[in-house]
């Protein structure tokens, strides 16, 4: 860490550090840079520097990753709700139109998987289908604010990945969808109870609008967290980040 | 001063001037970090509510902050922390001090009643600025109460997972974002009638500012 430099005009410097950001970044930056300086006695970083500058809000995102990932708890379950609860009907969402949405061939489908694990094989959909299924009724919250009650059937990730032999003690799970969708999750997330490789939705295989074939489903974090349409999972130390998170969405997204 | 005193010591003169004090540092350092703070937080707030709006209108882009709802949320949960932290100091230094039993107790309706009568024929007088007239302790102590309500139906919809009794208790994750928005409206609806008042009687100003 560096100390101030006497003598050195602050608001200049902000005024520097904001030169070198892509135009609409730079004019949020100066609109919020007057708690430039409160931020800066949280986090320890010295806003002198210009890259520490642009990065001051990441930091503090990824200080809230470290915060969420203390709170999160493995065995505390994600509230439950009755049938006559379910969100009807349940909305779509994803950052592209329903119509555009992948249209994954189940018959062709095969699940990679790869990374730390003991076995490598693909799974087809009827091999999928065949793991002792656990259903859930739970509330889907998403970052705009939104939420609503779904009903997801399907296997538990953390049975699955026992039963791959994979490496638990590795640090995270890496998810790949067939639109390029991507998302790293962290390991106890992965073993959460309730996080779910999901093939139905109300009891019907999973309609496409909810991504069909699979999707995996963690009421323990935001819809973002939650991807569709997966066909390749990896088990890994290295956090390959998302799609979200890669523009700015807080990674851990924990609720 | 006594007559006939002989020369002062830097602390006799500094210790009866420091009891004038109308408000102590860290009335006023907590002040003005928490004014920052929770700018910081409406106007991201703002933008963060535009993204799923609960009634019918969004908050116009130029009074909102963070530009898209990634980076509200970014400015958002950063400056949470510095809302809990110090709100935190001042509410702890507050009871133990007894700062608040002093000026902010007792409110009676009839006093209220008195001062908000007073205030609307302007004969309500600002003369000493120590002593809180009825209608300042409801409005300050109210204010303090949004912030705490704000904070906690905050980590309501934050945590509905982890702090799920909290989320129960604010009526679960739906009812908790009208609590939220609406904690949100009152401390609002304090600012204005705040800083207007704080302008009209600018040696308020500069008493949070200087300490006398």
């Amino acid at each position: 860490m560096r100390k101030l430099i006497p003598g050195v005009d602050s608001q200049l410097l902000i005024k520097d550090a904001a030169k070198v950001m892509p135009d609409p970044m730079r004019r949020t930056f100066l609109r919020g840079a007057f708690s430039l300086g409160a931020l800066t006695f949280l986090t320890g970083c010295d806003i002198i520097d210009s890259d520490a500058a642009e990065g001051v809000l990441r930091k503090i995102s990824e200080f809230n990753d470290g915060a969420q990932a203390a709170l999160f708890s493995s065995t505390k379950l994600a509230p439950v709700y009755p049938e006559s609860a379910i969100t009807r009907p349940f909305p779509f969402n994803a950052y592209y139109d329903e119509d555009d949405a992948p249209n994954v061939d189940g018959a062709a489908y095969k699940l990679a998987v790869g990374g730390l694990v003991d076995n490598k094989k693909s799974w087809t959909l009827d091999e999928l289908y065949a793991l002792p299924q656990v259903s859930q009724i739970t509330r889907h919250v998403c970052v705009e604010g939104w939420s609503a009650i779904g009903s997801w059937q399907g296997a538990q990730l953390s049975e699955f990945l026992k039963r791959i032999g994979a490496d638990t003690r590795a640090k995270y799970v890496w998810f790949k969808c067939a639109e390029g969708y991507t998302n790293t999750i962290d390991m106890p997330t992965a073993m959460h109870p309730q996080t779910q490789m999901t093939f139905r939705f109300d009891n019907k295989i999973l309609p496409r609008a909810y991504g069909f074939p699979m999707k995996i489903r963690m009421p323990t974090k935001l819809g973002y967290k939650n991807p569709k349409y997966v066909v390749a999972m990896e088990v890994t130390n290295t956090d390959r980040g998302g799609y979200w998170e890669d523009q700015g969405y807080n990674w851990f997204g924990g609720q | 001063m006594m007559p006939g005193q002989g020369a002062m010591t830097a602390e006799t003169i500094a210790a009866p001037s420091a009891e004038k004090a109308i408000h102590p540092v860290w009335v006023r350092v907590t002040h003005w970090i928490n004014a920052i703070a929770i700018l910081v937080m409406i106007g991201s707030g703002w933008q963060i509510y535009n993204a799923s709006p609960l009634f019918d209108f969004t908050f116009a882009k130029s009074i909102t902050l963070g530009g898209w709802l990634g980076g509200a949320i970014q400015w958002h949960f950063a400056a949470m922390w510095v809302l809990m932290v110090n709100g935190l100091v001042y509410l702890t230094l507050g009871f133990a001090t007894g700062r608040f039993r002093r000026k902010l107790w007792p409110i009676t309706p009839s006093a209220v009643l008195a001062d908000v009568k007073a205030a609307l024929t302007f004969k309500l007088a600002h003369d000493d600025l120590s002593h809180y007239n009825a209608v300042q302790k409801l409005l300050y102590s109210g204010v303090i109460l949004s912030g705490i309500i704000v904070v906690l139906s905050g980590l309501a919809i934050w945590k509905p997972v982890q702090f799920q009794e909290l989320t129960t208790l604010f009526g679960g994750y739906n009812f908790a974002r009208y609590v939220h928005f609406f904690a949100m409206a009152a401390i609002v609806g304090f600012l204005v009638v705040h800083v207007a008042l704080a302008l009209l009687v600018p040696k308020s100003l500069r008493a949070m500012v200087t300490g006398r």
